[in-house]
């Protein structure tokens, strides 16, 4: 019975694993589908979709602002985001429970909430709605997560470190720069990096907010009732590429140095 | 400059207390003042919206009014939608549970004497997140689509009736929000499972427990955050979405979701009222729900 378990929990997750990783490999077969107008039923392979992405214009335009927007955003949230954060761990101030319940509430608010917020507030205010209104509502979202990320660094942050810096006449700017900021950057970057995805892939806060600009997803979600060209598929299949590269490094790093420590220790 | 109100002398006992709180002033002011531009403004915009009514000069236009009945007018006209939506976010809830939570004791548990295996499922479970969720949810529908491998087979043992599609359905459309929120459901059970002790397990193995007993009163409460923090980053953005319910998509006009309504109240219809009120009826429903969760499980630390 007791093996049987151990087995069969084995190849529940290798189902759960292939079901999770249908609709990527189906999303990436069919960058390769030779394929002119719809790309919905398989005509044959071809790289040819690959070398004229930006022959439709209006895709790689579309991925172009998304790009611009992600950047811009994850610049703004990032470094509003790891202020909050170190003022939250470090400091206790008046209003600290109320600053984290403001800062909680967006991640609990349901995306088609907050995007219909901002469109009825940019409307009242009559605020023409394009890429700078796309690019507010996205800090906004990835403001709260990047609080998250990074307070959980600083708290695991060795105080002493920082102390030892002030013990040796390191100026409060050196103590900064030399010690804290170094230390927090992996936090920082992963904050980051996930404001970038959040920020890239987002639909809903966008579609409320984005007037006649075009992101990559809103381009997705217009083309769909037409169908979507393949240029679609091959921008989505470079992006994950890139993103599991990145990824793939950093968690194999990750593992190599806690090998080392493993054996160290 | 207000650094130097820095001192080490604190550092001990309570490490991080009472600097010049000009510095923290200095950190919060520029993020809390965007927070309240664009997410607490917003928020009583929406207020002012929802109370707004049909301006009695120009066709189209609303003016400011205490128009209270325009909330009594969508709960009544979407009531249907809205309860669609909760019942709809709660069976992809459950769910995501059932395949999530053996997918992160596997991560977290079985694998724990793997590291690089370990390393590699968890890119396998953040691996959707990479790749749009709109070209995913549409390779859903074309898998599922009449001319697709599933319906073929479907049809030819019975199952699917001539003219029946799998699109469109509520089947459909929970099978969507499932497969999407799965990653929300893994990784905060694995963040818990992942730090728990073995020799915890080992323990009630040698008190002769069986492997359910000692799964339910070892490990299962000792997931309970995960568990929970899990449920409601599914729960949440299911009940709000409205891209697998529309068309386009994995729905129909019988999937109809909240989110739906308020999209199409707010950018096709321009009923910018009954949009906003139907924003703050769910905000509110989902708060309730939230407060209500948070108190039960006894766990405040979400954040």
């Amino acid at each position: 019975m007791r093996g049987f378990g151990k087995y069969a929990i084995w190849v529940y997750s290798a189902m759960a694993f292939v079901f999770l990783l249908i609709p990527i490999a189906y999303t990436i077969a069919f960058s390769f589908n030779d394929s002119r107008r719809t790309n919905i039923i398989w005509t044959g392979f071809t790289f040819e979709n690959w070398f004229t992405v930006c022959e439709a214009q209006t895709v790689c335009q579309a991925f172009g602002n998304s790009v611009i927007i992600g950047v811009v955003a994850t610049l703004l949230a990032t470094t509003l985001g790891t202020m909050i954060a170190i003022a939250l761990v470090r400091y206790r101030f008046r209003f600290r429970n109320a600053t984290t319940l403001l800062i909680f509430l967006p991640m609990t608010t349901p995306e088609v909430v907050l995007g219909a917020g901002l469109a009825a507030q940019f409307l009242q205010a009559g605020v023409p709605k394009g890429m700078g209104t796309i690019i507010l509502a996205h800090t906004l979202f990835c403001l709260s997560f990047v609080v998250v990320t990074v307070r959980a660094r600083v708290a695991s942050l060795d105080p002493a470190l920082e102390e030892a810096g002030r013990d040796l006449y390191g100026s409060p700017t050196q103590v900064f720069w030399r010690i804290t900021f170094p230390m927090l950057l992996p936090g920082i970057v992963a904050a980051a990096l996930l404001s970038f995805a959040l920020s890239f892939d987002d639909f809903i806060i966008t579609n409320f907010n984005r007037g006649a600009d075009v992101t990559f997803p809103s381009y997705v979600y217009t083309a769909a009732a037409r169908g979507i060209p393949a240029e679609a598929n091959v921008i989505a299949s470079a992006v994950f590429f890139l993103a599991i590269a990145l990824v793939l490094i950093a968690q194999l790093t990750a593992a190599a140095r806690r090998r080392q420590l493993a054996k160290a220790g | 400059m207000a650094f130097t109100a820095f001192s080490s002398s604190t550092a001990a006992a309570e490490p991080v207390v009472r600097r010049k709180s000009r510095v923290a002033l200095f950190l919060l002011l520029p993020g809390i003042f965007y927070l309240i531009l664009f997410f607490v403004t917003p928020l009583i915009s929406l207020i002012i919206t929802s109370l707004q009514a049909p301006d009695p000069l120009i066709f189209g236009q609303f003016v400011n009014a205490f128009n209270w009945q325009n909330y009594a007018i969508v709960i009544e006209t979407y009531g249907e939608q809205a309860v669609r939506s909760a019942g709809y976010a709660a069976l992809a809830t459950f769910f995501a549970l059932l395949i999530g939570f053996p997918l992160a004791y596997f991560i977290g548990i079985t694998l724990r004497p793997y590291p690089l295996l370990q390393s590699l499922a968890l890119v396998l479970v953040i691996a959707p997140f990479f790749i749009s969720f709109l070209l995913r949810t549409l390779a859903w529908k074309q898998i599922f689509s009449t001319e697709g491998p599933v319906s073929g087979i479907l049809s030819s043992i019975g199952i699917l009736g001539p003219g029946e599609s799998i699109t469109g359905t509520t089947f459909s459309v929970v099978f969507g929000l499932t497969y999407n929120f799965i990653p929300f459901m893994t990784l905060p059970i694995y963040a818990t499972l992942v730090s728990l002790d073995l020799r915890l397990l080992e323990a009630g193995n040698d008190l002769y427990g069986s492997p359910a007993t000692t799964f339910r009163t070892v490990t299962l409460p000792l997931s309970a955050a995960g568990v929970m923090s899990g449920t409601l980053l599914t729960f949440i953005p299911a009940a709000g979405d409205y891209i697998n319910a529309s068309r386009e998509f994995l729905g129909s006009a019988d999937t109809t979701m909240i989110g739906n309504v308020i999209e199409t109240n707010f950018l096709v219809l321009q009923n910018f009222p009954a949009a906003a009120a139907l924003s703050l009826l769910l905000m509110g429903f989902i708060l309730v729900l939230v407060a209500v969760y948070v108190k039960r499980s006894g766990t405040e630390e979400l954040l």
